[in-house]
């Protein structure tokens, strides 16, 4: 069928590129420089149904390497009005997909007069990352309220999906898991759905490397999206108890001695700036 | 690659082995987090598993497990593996989680757009013909066996395997995944022709419980259908209701 025609040759293409940057790589580590390590979100994402939708959440860390690359990064990113995505895996990947199907959605959802689905949304992130086999790597938790009610989906960077009442992703998805694991109920009230994903995802923060900084959440009901950034600030900055510069006065001053230096005024322009 | 059972039929292992050749080269550098932590961009989400399709007189019995693995982490521990073609067309899938979905979606289309052209249900032939076709032209990029299983007007309840490389063939009683090697022995004693419904319930049940106990691979809940001329009607048998084999 034209759809998995599609899918494999744009395997074929895929390969092709990823021979090139084989190449390249090799080609710089010749002259003796490296090739930029992708940034990843080493992350914790997770989301869970209640009883009138679904909440969302992550973590802010973003990493290359074993280096923070930022403190404060938004991993829940929009869909539609109805539908939040939070993205684990290459930080590019997951932000140029979401983008992407957010953009397609919002013209398909022109096309047929109708709020979006969240199943629309799966089914085009699915396709899109199979097609690429693997290569980009954005493993998503997907989720939103439709006509149908609130739905949840894990979507896996080679395209395959699972439709869940709550989902973990991420390196610190294992220690989110198992805080729902142990806590989940079906139909859960909206204070308690938002306190359970915020212990997940603080049990990813604290106990997983890749995670870390603050607790995003993102609240989906029927008719009301709650964007809480941040919800949790659990790890601030301290403030620093003491101080290495010395005080005026530690060091004993002996003797003082001031040479005024005489400077004669030869010549003052004034060119003004253009501030139009 | 690590992290896969030891016991893995050699089929299963030949496919995983050749998998690194087509890794993202980026992937490898990144962690030397230990195994069980899954990595997103390395390892791939498999149905290892165990599924299993009957004919009786008047229509099939299919069954499956319910776990899909990333390496060694469960990312799903109550996946359903039975997938509707059709109104009374399923297919049982093993192997790649996102190669069985992607196909199951693409042959679900061609086979609902073919029987809007009929006006009438599709064969069960019809839909197993549709896999074989796509399973074998792309043979070399895809990781899927699949049982196809359904009752049409003409022959009844139908069993057609369609395992890796894209073979097709009807069986009347077929197992797949990598925890059928464990229960071929069981069904080679134990399958009798011309039994009825509720003896391939039980029969399966029975199999799949056995399979799940010795593969890591397989696991959680026993999801049971059955399809005949009336329609299809599903079962969940869980964890602690499974028959029991052994006495320690």
């Amino acid at each position: 069928s034209a759809i998995l025609n599609q899918s494999f040759f744009m395997f074929v293409l895929f390969a092709y590129w990823q021979c090139k940057n084989a190449v390249l790589e090799i080609e710089a580590s010749k002259v003796g420089c490296s090739v930029p390590a992708a940034r990843k979100t080493g992350t914790t994402i997770c989301g869970v149904v209640f009883k009138d939708g679904v909440v969302l959440g992550a973590d802010t860390r973003a990493t290359e390497g074993m280096i923070v690359a930022d403190k404060n990064c938004s991993k829940i990113h929009y869909i539609s009005p109805n539908i939040y995505c939070c993205g684990a895996g290459t930080a590019a990947d997951t932000e140029m997909t979401t983008q992407l199907i957010s953009s397609n959605l919002e013209l398909h959802s022109l096309s047929t007069g109708r709020l979006p689905r969240v199943a629309t949304a799966n089914r085009m992130l699915k396709q899109m990352l199979f097609r690429y086999q693997g290569y980009i790597g954005a493993a998503l938790v997907l989720g939103g309220v439709d006509c149908n009610g609130p739905h949840l989906y894990s979507i896996y960077p080679h395209g395959s999906t699972d439709k869940l009442p709550y989902v973990t992703m991420g390196s610190g998805s294992l220690a989110a898991m198992a805080v729902f694991e142990d806590r989940y109920k079906p139909d859960m009230e909206e204070d308690a759905a938002k306190q359970l994903v915020r212990d997940a995802i603080a049990a990813g923060i604290f106990n997983d490397l890749g995670s870390g900084s603050n607790i995003d959440l993102c609240v989906i009901t029927k008719n009301k999206v709650n964007y809480i950034r941040p919800h949790d600030e659990a790890n601030k900055k301290g403030v620093r108890t003491g101080d290495y510069k010395y005080k005026q006065g530690t060091t004993g001053v002996l003797t003082k001695a001031v040479t005024p230096i005489d400077l004669e005024l030869l010549e003052e322009s004034v060119q003004t700036m253009d501030t139009s | 690659m690590r992290g896969q059972p030891l016991l893995s039929p050699v089929i299963h292992r030949e496919k995983m082995a050749a998998a690194p050749v087509m890794m993202p080269y980026f992937g490898q550098q990144i962690s030397s987090k230990s195994d069980l932590v899954p990595d997103w961009t390395r390892q791939e989400v498999s149905t290892g598993t165990t599924i299993m399709a009957v004919e009786y007189d008047g229509g099939v019995v299919i069954g499956a497990d319910s776990r899909t693995t990333t390496g060694a982490y469960i990312a799903n521990r109550v996946t359903d593996k039975l997938t509707r073609i059709h109104d009374k067309i399923y297919c049982c899938r093993s192997g790649s989680a996102a190669d069985t979905q992607a196909i199951a979606e693409v042959v679900a289309y061609q086979l609902g757009f073919h029987s809007i052209e009929l006006d009438e249900p599709p064969l069960v032939e019809t839909a197993a013909n549709l896999f074989r076709a796509s399973c074998y032209r792309y043979r070399e990029e895809l990781t899927a066996g699949i049982l196809v299983a359904g009752w049409d007007k003409r022959k009844g309840g139908q069993v057609y395997s369609v395992p890796i490389g894209g073979m097709l063939v009807r069986q009347p009683v077929s197992v797949g995944g990598s925890g059928s090697t464990y229960i071929y022995g069981f069904m080679d004693a134990n399958y009798k022709p011309g039994m009825n419904k509720e003896q391939c319930m039980e029969i399966t049940a029975a199999a799949l419980s056995l399979a799940m106990e010795r593969d890591g691979s397989s696991g959680g809940v026993v999801r049971l259908a059955s399809i005949s001329e009336e329609g299809v009607e599903r079962r969940v048998i869980l964890g602690n209701q499974l028959p029991k084999f052994s006495t320690h």
